[in-house]
């Protein structure tokens, strides 16, 4: 199994709010990280978006991007997390 | 939406798990051959594997901890199995290897791992010269080190119980118990004898590399009792068969995670990948217990009857869906049933629900055996050798690896405490039974290996 690609898996997760997507994504952009795909939906009272992004021309490692994810939930009271994707393709798939 | 690549409830569930079922790989375990690092001088010998471990071993650590934060899957424990140290030892005429346990311990603290296991020895059919300096080290050994772990492997279904190596280890855990008496006795829970030890297990304390393993080798232990619990607990009406059905898939994730883990770390060693050891191990942390998944199965307390039923059920289920999600597994594989490291156990034995009996019966269904079981510190060493012999014999019988890990607690008497601490726990001490096994048990020889045909 070849290490596969650059692409993290954001999750954002919490009480509906204005700017959240714009607040998220300035953050990744910051980072020059592109955005693929994103979705939002409601899981019960919560707000979820779940959001692809590639790191191929990132300018920060994953885990400094993390923390600056983990700031910006702080200060919108959300919680926010970033994991590769392989996390989420091996889970559920062989 | 359909464009998106990923369910987003498989990556919310994900997520779930993670973050509120505990789910973690609990360890990522080093296995390293010290064969060749035999020498006539047990001090040579020892600096070789001092040597041997930190080349090894020197980048694990960091390893797993990019890996943790990349992937971000908590990974508890990072830790090392060597070749049974008997092997290693016995080519010195030296009268003790305590001197091998420190260059271990130094070794485990140098590359940063909270445990290394070896410290073993192999003598289901009988014992070397090797094998016996090796058993009367195992205690001193232990009360003076920290990170070191011992095992013996006294039993096999192809050879037998060694009875003279039964009634050593009888020996060996009260006197672990004595040298650590100030502290409940703590050197036994780094001791395991097993019957059909496996070579490729990286829980610890019973991790060795075993003889048939490559140079180096990399093995993940799973973990997740929380995640089958709340899987379990979402199903209130299954029937059992749904119910194992639900199991299975759980399973089958949080397999796949450890796979995940295993390969990259055996890719950024430069380490061949082993096995994944797919064991629903518990903590004493509320939520991971395997005891709280057996009564969310319908149980009032464990212990009570149909235990028996409720953990081969769930024993079967985890190794069925963890057998599809990765390409070798291997180890004990299975549900861990310890006492002090199972916060359901406690309560369940603190209850009067579970005796030493009833576990006695479970391990002959779940993968390994009496495990972190603390007992009257006044406990005869015949009753402790025919504990051993009782619990080698079921795995014997069964085809099965068996495991003991008791603690005759120094002064301590049923219905007091003992504390560890950590990841040990803390465990009431429980009744064993009264009468005597001395004159069975100092019979001694092996009792031989049962027939493989002719099952009923």
């Amino acid at each position: 199994m070849p290490e596969s690609s650059n692409r993290i898996i954001v999750t954002v997760v919490g009480q509906d709010r204005t700017g959240i997507i714009a607040e998220t994504s300035r953050v990744l952009a910051d980072a020059n990280v592109n955005i693929i795909d994103i979705s939002q939906t409601l899981l019960g009272e919560f707000f979820v978006m779940i959001l692809i992004a590639d790191l191929a021309h990132a300018s920060v490692a994953l885990e400094e991007l993390k923390s600056r994810l983990a700031a910006k939930a702080a200060e919108l009271g959300m919680k926010i997390d970033a994991q590769h994707e392989d996390v989420f393709k091996f889970m559920h798939r062989v | 939406m359909r464009s998106f690549r990923f369910d987003p409830e498989e990556i919310l569930e994900t997520v779930k798990m993670v973050q509120m079922e505990n789910l973690d790989i609990r360890t990522i375990t080093m296995g390293i051959s010290l064969r060749d690092c035999a020498h006539p001088s047990l001090q040579s010998a020892a600096l070789r594997a001092y040597d041997k471990i930190c080349r090894c071993a020197g980048s694990l650590v960091a390893v797993g901890d990019s890996l943790e934060r990349e992937y971000g899957i908590p990974i508890i424990n990072r830790r090392i199995a060597v070749t049974p140290i008997a092997l290693v030892a016995e080519s010195s005429d030296a009268g003790d290897y305590v001197l091998m346990a420190q260059q271990l311990e130094r070794a485990a603290g140098e590359v940063g791992v909270n445990f290394i296991g070896g410290f073993s020895a192999l003598v289901h059919k009988g014992m070397t010269r090797g094998d016996r300096v090796l058993i009367g080290s195992i205690a001193e050994a232990l009360a003076t080190t920290e990170r070191v772990c011992a095992s013996v492997n006294v039993a096999s279904t192809r050879a037998g119980i060694n009875m003279d190596a039964v009634n050593a280890m009888g020996a060996v855990i009260r006197d672990c118990a004595q040298r650590t008496r100030e502290r409940d006795g703590l050197a036994c829970a780094k001791l395991v004898i097993f019957c059909n030890a496996v070579e490729d297990n990286p829980f610890m304390a019973g991790a060795f590399h075993g003889i048939g393993e490559p140079e180096c080798v990399i093995n993940v232990g799973v973990s997740g009792p929380g995640a089958v619990l709340s899987a379990v607990r979402r199903a209130p009406d299954a029937d059992l068969g749904e119910l194992a059905s639900i199991i299975k898939r759980t399973a089958f994730k949080i397999t796949r995670m450890g796979e995940l883990i295993g390969r990259r770390a055996s890719e950024r060693l430069g380490v061949p990948f082993g096995i994944v050891d797919l064991s629903l191990a518990p903590t004493p942390v509320q939520g991971d217990s395997v005891a709280h998944i057996l009564e969310a199965m319908g149980l009032e307390r464990v212990g009570t009857h149909g235990s028996t039923a409720a953990l081969a059920m769930l024993n079967d289920a985890v190794k069925k869906g963890g057998a599809m999600a990765s390409s070798h597994v291997g180890g004990l594989s299975g549900a861990f049933i310890p006492v002090s490291e199972d916060i359901g156990m406690i309560e369940a034995v603190a209850a009067g629900a579970l005796s030493l009996d009833k576990l006695e019966a479970m391990t002959s269904v779940c993968s390994v055996g009496l495990d972190m079981i603390a007992l009257p510190g006044d406990t005869p060493v015949e009753t402790l050798a025919a504990i051993i012999a009782d619990e080698a014999a079921i795995g014997m019988i069964n085809r099965k690896t068996t495991a003991v890990r008791i603690i005759p607690a120094p002064g301590k008497a049923v219905g007091e405490w003992v504390e560890f601490g950590g990841l040990l726990g803390r465990a009431p001490v429980m009744a064993v039974n009264a009468h005597s096994a001395e004159r069975f048990v100092r019979r001694a020889g092996r009792i031989p290996a049962p027939l493989q045909a002719l099952n009923n």
